[in-house]
């Protein structure tokens, strides 16, 4: 499918809020230990596809979370140092980046909305687009 | 579907047993929630990957804890720090940065978890049996735990790791659960040359294979030899939870829970059989495809180890990712034994492992070749390596999937040997011709 044919999705969501930016579409799984930078908010695995992306602001779309278990931890200082995406959206839920976002509400950080989408919805996404995400999880163009 | 909670984890929930307890729950039960977890498992230890400063929130979060009067209540271990505490002058960081990095790991050993500082807690002591439910972090010891051990956890981020630890709960879901445990796909590995696969270089390219070619799906391997090593094992998993998110893998005639394929496909079937869940009807008509390991597929696992495979010299070498273990530190010695390394040369351990390899001897032995011992911490967490650029060869798929975005390295990849053949001059020394089948 392309972008003209997207209108909206509903995801479910792992940490609810409401959020607006631009989409970035990540092409490939991400461990946010050691591919991202929480200072900077950009991703620095040089093998990823959207190295040098920064993350800062964006509704990132992620098709999963790989590798390091510390991504929680990354997770929570891009919370901290408020580089963080304004929301993500992950192709599959786990334990490891909705937790960060969890212990950075226990201490009283900013939250950021997580929500799970179904990996062909993500596929849908209008990378670059204006994008609003929802309480109830819908993801909708601005 | 809602989570259902015990009085005793009410009581949790409720501050009866202190306010780090109830913070602990709620972030327990936060996770239950949003994994759709109807109920918590009792946990028999943790592993706590919570103690490396990645900045300070792992410090607020660790002092929050220890300031409402956390305690570990099972068995717990943790894994390594941002600081070399037994040799302070190892790890290059600022005052606010050290300074930092001890109270974290300091916070932990307060709250009463061991300080083994070890990504590789199975090789102190730490060895749960068959079956047992656990709560461990830091993905390579998830891998191991969950494969090589037969134990059961999911794969556990910070913070959920030592919030199980507190609480002495994990969410039921995942991996806990017999039924998903079940091999997914058949990795043959039948055709691969016996002189590879008797060869420890094999298994992180392996793994790297594995990580990226199956992401999370749960694979048996067929075709391995039954005299595997535990390190062998160690360093797939290892892999294949660095380019991927593998949290199981099984062998066939060599790990618990598949003494044969059939063993590994058919985990939990009764209860899938009985359960009217909607999502196993789905999961049972096909039957498993099998991936035959080809020659292709592992040359581009291989390549992908080394970015700077066409390099001549190489600036440092380091090992131990996971920590080495006193095995590795004896093939380490017999390579070394006599002989003077040119360039920096690194091992990472763990200080129990380090304890056991001084009295034997072989760790002075070692430093008067040019080794320098690590222990607590490792290379690509913290840096200890001299300067900011140049070419790092290792052993380890971890290492070599790491080092370039942790440390600003370009990364060689060989073997044991190879590494250090190569260290002596800083000449790339490599022993292709096993790849080649």
């Amino acid at each position: 499918m392309n972008d003209a044919t997207f209108i909206e999705l509903t995801g479910r969501p792992l940490i609810a809020g409401e959020a607006r930016g631009p989409l970035l579409r990540l092409t490939h799984p991400i461990s946010f230990w050691g591919g991202v930078d929480p200072v900077r908010g950009q991703i620095v695995d040089p093998r990823h596809p959207e190295f040098e992306s920064i993350i800062t602001g964006t509704v990132l779309a992620i098709p999963a979370a790989v590798g390091s278990s510390s991504s929680s931890a990354i997770m929570l200082e891009l919370l901290r140092e408020e580089t963080a995406p304004a929301a993500i959206l992950m192709g599959k839920a786990d334990a490891i980046l909705a937790l960060g976002g969890v212990v950075g509400q226990e201490l009283g950080y900013a939250p950021i909305p997580i929500i799970e989408v179904a990996p062909s919805d993500l596929e849908r996404l209008p990378d670059g687009a204006s994008v609003t995400v929802l309480k109830d999880g819908r993801v909708t163009l601005s | 579907m809602s989570l259902h909670l015990t009085q005793p984890e009410r009581d949790l929930l409720a501050g009866r047993s202190g306010e780090a307890a109830a913070l602990a729950m709620r972030v327990v039960t936060s996770a239950a929630e949003l994994l759709g977890a109807e109920s918590l498992v009792e946990i028999s230890s943790a592993h706590i990957d919570g103690c490396l400063h990645h900045g300070d929130g792992g410090v607020e979060f660790a002092e929050a804890l220890l300031k409402g009067d956390g305690q570990v209540v099972v068995p717990t271990t943790l894994n390594v720090g941002a600081l070399d505490l037994l040799h302070p002058n190892v790890v290059r960081a600022d005052g606010h940065k050290t300074d930092m990095a001890r109270r974290q790991m300091q916070a932990y050993v307060a709250m009463g978890a061991e300080p083994t500082f070890t990504c590789a807690p199975y090789q102190v002591g730490h060895e749960p049996g068959v079956g047992e439910q656990v709560a461990w972090g830091e993905s390579n010891a998830i891998a191991f735990v969950n494969s090589v051990l037969g134990a059961r956890t999911e794969r556990y981020g910070d913070f959920l790791d030592a919030c199980c630890a507190l609480t002495g709960r994990a969410p039921l879901f995942g991996l806990h659960l017999e039924e998903n445990r079940t091999a997914k796909v058949i990795v043959d590995a039948t055709n691969v040359p016996e002189a590879l696969k008797s060869r420890d270089v094999f298994y992180p390219v392996l793994g790297t294979w594995l990580g990226l070619e199956l992401g999370q799906e749960i694979p048996v391997i067929k075709g391995l030899p039954r005299t595997t090593t535990r390190d062998q094992l160690k360093a797939l998993g290892a892999a294949a939870a660095s380019s991927g998110a593998v949290a199981l893998f099984h062998v066939a005639g060599v790990t618990p829970e598949a003494p044969t394929v059939q063993a590994a496909l058919s985990l939990g079937r009764e209860e899938d059989s009985a359960g009217p869940v909607e999502w196993v009807s789905q999961a049972i008509p096909h039957l498993p495809r099998t991936i035959h390991l080809e020659s292709g597929g592992l040359q581009h696992a291989l390549s992908r180890l080394s970015t700077a495979a066409d390099t001549e010299r190489i600036d440092a070498v380091a090992l131990g990712s996971p920590h080495f273990s006193a095995s590795e530190f004896r093939a380490l010695h017999h390579c070394v034994r006599g002989r003077q390394l040119g360039v920096p040369f690194y091992v990472c351990t763990a200080r129990d492992t380090l304890a056991e390899v001084e009295s034997a001897g072989i760790a002075d032995e070692l430093r008067a070749a040019g080794v320098e011992i690590v222990a607590d911490t490792c290379v690509v967490v913290t840096p200890i390596l001299p300067a900011r650029d140049g070419v790092l060869m290792t052993n380890s798929g971890k290492f070599a999937h790491y080092g370039p975005s942790n440390t600003g390295y370009d990364v060689l990849y060989g073997s044991l040997e190879d590494c250090v053949e190569s260290a002596i001059t800083g000449d790339v020394m490599r022993s292709d011709e096993v790849w080649a089948w």
